[in-house]
């Protein structure tokens, strides 16, 4: 049962990581537009000759 | 005089040299329209960034200070087949995307816990039963509460906060329950754990906010979504002023920026989009919009003039005034005031629910703990008991019930065309009995329409319509429409308050009055229609006559019809002059009518109807029905409504057909018939969980696996809403 002491911080630690992420995600605007987002993962890429320089 | 288009008002310092500048967009519905604006965009010199938000549908661009013109880029829309309009977001919008991303963010807490400590509480579950070690045990339950406590802490402001201020003000609403049940199945949870004991709710506990964090995102989310759409379509209106900032010189700048005291100029054919006093000049005002009266009112010198006048023939000066200034408006806004109080009396379904609700679930919990010690146990194993009542009833169910349905009736109603801009708008929309509406701009559109194109010729009317291009007159405009007129007679002359003339291959062409065409003696039986304007036109010495007036919704008999299929009373109250009133009225096939009916006199019809139990669904559209909207137990207004009348509506229908207000009736009877249904669901679990509550038997697994049965059951049943108004009339 030592195995314990490693498991449940290992658990705890992954499952913060999770809620960090989420909470990133959530400050940097990620859920601000939902539908566009579902489109723009399958969207074509700009040519590179057209796209001006972004920031 | 020049003029020219300023947007400074909109444009923002982002720093870094850049300036940023939302825009609201008409049309945008895919990833290629997305795409499309994205490159256009992006492609003029300067542009930094360049992002189509497709759910509020707006554009947020930044560029380079410097030259660039913000203009440029509504034209570049426009050239790319979108409307386009600076945006400013309305505090009401900002307040409610914090709100949205507080409670996202409570979730995101909540969710996390509850994930956490289950994945802690399945093996002391099973551990009861197997070998687990009691100290094994303790280890668990502690680092559950380490995990639970905070988050409860956090995620359970929302509810938290709602209940203290329910409590300060000595109500209760539903989250007075659920911040009792936590608070104690946390606390118990403690104490238990100090003891050593078997059971802790903290897993309980922290799913109960969980589940009801994403009844009220839902919620949250439905309203925030209304409020960007309203908030697009009033920027899409693009409300502009010429505005002097010189003796002789003009900006057209959004209303916005205008202050009481500017100088606006309103030109024929213009809308009013401002309140004031006519300076100088003369000319005849359209005041329907604001008192449903469709005769032509004279402006001089010394005239109010209220925001949504139509200025009909000559140039007005007009000095801005505050709101409050004129006399018609403050009269309104204290009528609105009173019956807006009235109406926030209003209890909604869930607030009535947990009034009754409440106090039966504590009186319960208390008897249980009395019934206990009284049968002989000890306080503890009472107060044990007593606790478990209390969490095994907290109304998981019961606070999704509610909003579950509503967001999704909500979406049914968004693709019928209908807004909502109150959040218990649903249930009072679905108790309505009696509809009042009111007829100009509601039963009738607010565009004018030639009303007897069919009986002229058609290379006449075209040529009629390609003249009136060369008029500003209201009238000659609904002409040029009818007519589909693309190119303008170059050579035209317009003789103010007369009409337009054109000598096209030596024969002269006239639009305008009938004396100015020479047409008198055609005019004759035309003229019977009162509310019609009658409009000549010559080409030598052929004389037609066209009746423009404002014409009846396409669907409005269809409407009309449905509503009396549905046993709904129907009314006309009218501001309007009688005969345009009965006209309408004969039209529709609506036995009771009223004209010529003021504000306060629409109040008191509708509360006449109240002390008869009607609930009364009033439609309007004018500043003059503003009053009787907020009085009415619920109410509706077209998009092209006052201001005044679509901030005061609790539900705003978009486009030219009158079927919205049928399919809003249907979605939230519907919706009603389903929130009811999932409140006895609640009701019905609690009825079989509180017997086994009682007789003590309750652990945490039981508490965890029916609160999420029932929860899970009631989402199911709300989706259910979704095939709400699929035939509409």
């Amino acid at each position: 049962m030592e195995i314990l002491v490693i498991l449940v911080p290992l658990a705890l630690m992954l499952g913060g990581a999770g809620l960090v992420a989420f909470l990133w995600s959530l400050r940097s605007g990620q859920y601000d537009d939902l539908d566009g987002a579902a489109w723009r993962a399958i969207a074509d890429d700009e040519p590179p000759q057209e796209a001006p320089a972004k920031r | 005089m020049q003029v020219t288009r300023d947007f400074s008002h909109y444009v923002r310092d982002a720093g870094e040299g850049l300036r940023h500048i939302d825009l609201a967009v008409e049309g945008v519905h895919c990833a290629g329209c997305m795409a499309k604006i994205e490159r256009g965009l992006s492609a003029i010199p300067d542009v930094t960034l360049a992002r189509v938000n497709l759910t509020d549908r707006r554009v947020a661009l930044e560029w380079k200070a410097g030259t660039l013109d913000p203009g440029r880029f509504i034209d570049r829309l426009e050239e790319l087949g979108y409307k386009a309009y600076p945006f400013e977001t309305e505090s009401a919008e900002v307040a409610e995307v914090a709100e949205s991303r507080f409670l996202l963010r409570c979730l995101g807490v909540a969710a996390f816990a509850t994930m956490n400590v289950m994945m802690l509480s399945i093996p002391v579950w099973s551990g009861n039963v197997s070998d687990m070690l009691p100290e094994q045990r303790d280890f668990f339950h502690w680092l559950s509460a380490l995990i639970a406590l905070p988050a409860a802490a956090y995620a359970g402001q929302p509810f938290f906060r709602s209940a203290w201020r329910a409590l300060s003000a000595k109500t209760t609403n539903m989250d007075v329950p659920i911040s009792i049940g936590v608070i104690l199945a946390l606390g118990m949870s403690v104490v238990e754990t100090i003891h050593h004991a078997e059971h802790a709710y903290f897993d309980a506990a922290i799913m109960l906010l969980t589940f009801l964090l994403v009844g009220r995102f839902l919620d949250q989310n439905m309203r925030r979504r209304t409020r960007a759409v309203a908030g697009n379509l009033a920027a899409l209106k693009a409300e502009t002023a010429a505005k002097f900032i010189g003796p002789d010189e003009i900006s057209q700048v959004p209303v916005a920026a205008i202050n009481p005291g500017d100088i606006v100029l309103l030109r024929p054919g213009e809308r009013c989009a401002v309140d004031g006093t006519v300076i100088e000049g003369r000319s005849e005002i359209d005041q329907s919009l604001i008192t449903g009266e469709t005769l032509y009112v004279t402006a001089e010198q010394g005239t109010p003039v209220y925001a949504g006048s139509m200025n009909i023939s000559g140039s007005l000066r007009v000095r801005v005034s505050a709101a409050s200034e004129a006399t018609l408006l403050a009269e309104i806004t204290r009528l609105l005031d009173n019956a807006l109080q009235a109406r926030s009396r209003y209890m909604r379904l869930a607030d009535r629910a947990s009034r009754l609700y409440a106090p039966v679930v504590h009186a319960t919990a208390l008897l249980t703990i009395l019934g206990w010690v009284l049968a002989g146990a000890s306080w503890h194993d009472a107060i044990v008991t007593g606790v478990a009542v209390l969490i095994i009833t907290c109304p998981c169910a019961l606070g999704l019930a509610i909003p579950t349905v509503q967001t999704v009736a909500s979406g049914a109603m968004f693709k019928a065309g209908v807004l909502l801009n109150a959040g218990d708008a649903i249930e009072r929309l679905a108790e309505a009995d009696h509809v009042i509406f009111d007829k100009t701009g509601t039963l009738t559109l607010p565009e004018l329409e030639v009303m007897n194109a069919a009986a002229i010729p058609a290379d006449i009317f075209e040529l009629a319509g390609r003249l009136a291009l060369s008029s500003h007159h209201p009238v000659a405009a609904a002409v040029a429409q009818a007519a589909g007129a693309k190119s303008p007679i170059l050579s035209a002359v317009e003789e103010a308050g007369q009409g337009v003339r054109a000598t096209i291959d030596g024969i002269e062409l006239r639009l305008g009055r009938p004396s100015f065409c020479g047409a008198e003696t055609l005019v004759g039986s035309a003229a019977l229609d009162p509310e019609a304007s009658i409009v000549a036109f010559s080409k030598g010495s052929d004389k037609f006559i066209l009746s423009v007036r404002q014409g009846l919704r396409p669907d409005a008999k269809a409407v009309i019809a449905a509503l009396k299929a549905r046993n709904i009373g129907i009314e006309i109250l009218s501001g309007d002059r009688e005969p345009a009133v009965k006209a309408a009225a004969h039209a529709l096939d609506i036995p009771e009518w009223r004209a010529g009916v003021t504000p306060a006199d629409k109040i008191v019809r509708i509360e006449e109807l109240k002390r008869r139990g009607a609930k009364v669904l009033m439609v309007g559209d004018g500043m003059n029905d503003a009053p009787s909207l907020a009085a009415a137990h619920v109410s509706m207004s077209p998009i092209s409504a006052a201001h005044l009348s679509q901030a005061t509506a609790d539900l705003v229908f978009l486009g030219r057909p009158l079927a919205p207000v049928v399919a809003a009736i249907d979605a939230s009877r519907k919706a009603l018939h389903l929130m009811r249904q999932n409140l006895w669901l609640a009701i019905g679990y609690n009825v079989l969980a509180v017997p086994v509550a009682i007789s003590g038997v309750v652990t945490p697994l039981i508490a965890a696996a029916a609160m999420s049965g029932s929860s899970i059951l009631v989402m199911l049943n709300s989706l259910r809403a979704r095939g709400a108004s699929r035939e509409i009339v």
